[in-house]
């Protein structure tokens, strides 16, 4: 079942148009990857998916039971939370915030659901430690456990490995490939690393000059990934 | 220590003045670690700036009790201070700099221009450090703060999850449909409340010191966001109270006191963090 579907999306702010005629879905269980170069629009249809800000035209519906602010949301980190202080226990519950409406505290249900998925990602043991003197690594996981109080439906992911290193970033794979397999959540990452995203997804979306959505293997079969393989590894040298 | 006991049971209005800097302090620094966090402590000195003007209008304008007009004007300005920080055109701290510094500037000429009291320079520098308007409270104005203080603090324990979410990642909290724009405009209300108070306690020009020493203090050394409000919380009082004490015993301006004492305390916990950091490593 289609829990996300596009069509004919344009993304942009005011007049500035920066991707046109969007089409895609996202089906219930599906490991969608985005990819595509600097600057050409990922971040803004992160944004629209999330309903920080609004498309320019065209529609983006949400269905299969999934409401708009179901989406889990693993940001990029961000400045004021590098010198926060707080303890990873607080930072998962407030994953669990939007859900309690006006009940200004949290129950104990809350509280083993928060542990619960603390013990998904491995991090109980951190659960009094202040956040800011965590390795990149197992602060990557903490706002993860929060994303998964706030949804049990679909995630978004934003460069979930940038800044860790080779054998942290393949954990980090395994840790949501694994979520997506046994838990069925559906996962949407925005990725730079297109090998990685060959690796584990099932569909791709490609945003650039020219637009691709498909299975995986119908994006191997296309012309768009050589180019674009080639050109990352281009840049790498 | 008899002659302090002696002052406390003889006048009242040292009595008033512990009660409402007490409660000011509270309340200043609960909202202070959300502020400091969120990069909002220029806000704070804006908007006391402002408070000033108003103060100076309502004044000129010869209205009996100053802070009915104070208060609405300095939350709208509150409000709009918010909305510029959202809006790109003129930047947040342009905006806050350009209201504060002009309010402050046509505060001081309106109330050079019309000034009906024979010490003027005398009536601006306590209304900008608060030299003795603490001590001259009305009965009026001690329940007025009391009560505004009650709503300040139940307002913060209800809302203490909500204002966490928001203040640790608002885009998190408003993708997951948490109503961040009504949590950031009841921040911005909660502190303009709060320094049109604390304006009768250290004056318009060192409110952001209540503000800020407590959080900054206490994130020297707690490293949990609950922890660390209850102490600044804690701090805040302590201070407060000293401060008071001292200068009524020495004979010193209350604001700048309690800021001085604010200060010793800051140097004591940065030391204390220093010192139980290089243990923890």
């Amino acid at each position: 079942m289609a829990q996300i579907i596009c069509k004919n999306l344009s993304l942009g702010y005011d007049s500035n148009v920066i991707v046109k005629n969007l089409n895609f879905t996202v089906n219930s269980g599906d490991y969608l990857c985005i990819v595509g170069e600097n600057g050409s629009g990922k971040s803004t249809l992160m944004r629209t998916l999330l309903s920080l800000q609004k498309s320019l035209f065209g529609e983006l519906e949400f269905s299969d039971g999934l409401k708009p602010n179901e989406i889990g949301y693993l940001p990029q980190q961000t400045f004021v939370q590098r010198d926060f202080p707080a303890s990873v226990f607080e930072i998962v519950l407030s994953g669990l915030c939007s859900k309690k409406g006006f009940k200004p505290f949290y129950s104990k249900e809350d509280k083993a659901l928060a542990l619960k998925n603390m013990k998904k990602m491995e991090i109980e043991n951190l659960k009094n430690r202040c956040y800011r003197e965590l390795s990149g690594g197992q602060q990557q996981r903490v706002l993860l456990a929060r994303a998964l109080c706030a949804t049990s439906k679909a995630l978004l992911l934003d460069e979930p490995v940038s800044g860790l290193d080779p054998m942290l970033t393949n954990q980090m794979y395994e840790l949501i490939y694994n979520l997506n397999k046994k838990e069925k959540i559906t996962i949407i990452m925005i990725s730079h690393d297109i090998e990685s995203a060959l690796k584990y997804s099932t569909h791709i979306l490609h945003i650039g000059k020219e637009i691709f959505f498909g299975t995986k293997q119908e994006y191997l079969n296309s012309n768009i990934v050589d180019g674009f393989l080639s050109n990352s590894k281009g840049g790498a040298q | 220590m008899n002659e302090l006991i002696y002052t406390l049971t003889t006048y009242s209005f040292v009595r008033y003045a512990l009660i409402v800097g007490v409660l000011i302090a509270l309340c200043s620094s609960l909202l202070g670690v959300t502020l400091v966090l969120k990069r909002f402590s220029f806000i704070g000195d804006g908007l006391s700036h402002v408070a000033f003007g108003a103060m100076a209008v309502a004044t000129v304008i010869g209205i009996a009790d100053n802070m009915l007009f104070t208060m609405p004007v300095t939350i709208i300005c509150a409000v709009l201070l918010l909305r510029t920080g959202q809006n790109t055109k003129i930047k947040g701290d342009a905006a806050v700099a350009m209201i504060s510094v002009g309010s402050l500037a046509l505060g001081y000429l309106l109330m050079n221009i019309f000034s009906t009291s024979s010490n003027l320079s005398g009536d601006v520098c306590s209304t900008l450090f608060g030299s003795t308007s603490i001590l001259t409270l009305s009965v009026f104005e001690v329940w007025l703060c009391v009560a505004l203080s009650i709503v300040v603090v139940v307002l913060f324990i209800l809302f203490y999850n909500k204002i966490f979410a928001v203040t640790f990642d608002e885009n998190f909290a408003k993708a997951t449909g948490v109503h961040s724009e009504f949590y950031n405009l009841l921040i911005a209300v909660v502190i303009a409340v709060i320094i049109v108070l604390a304006m009768n306690l250290v004056g318009s020009l060192l409110i952001s010191a209540l503000v800020i020493f407590p959080a900054l203090s206490a994130m020297r050394v707690f490293k949990s966001f609950k922890s660390v409000t209850i102490c600044s919380a804690c701090f805040s009082v302590v201070c407060a109270l000293l401060g008071i004490i001292i200068s009524v015993l020495f004979g010193t301006p209350v604001g700048s006191t309690i800021v001085a004492v604010d200060i010793v305390a800051f140097f004591l916990f940065w030391l204390i963090g220093i010192f139980a950091g290089g243990k923890a490593k």
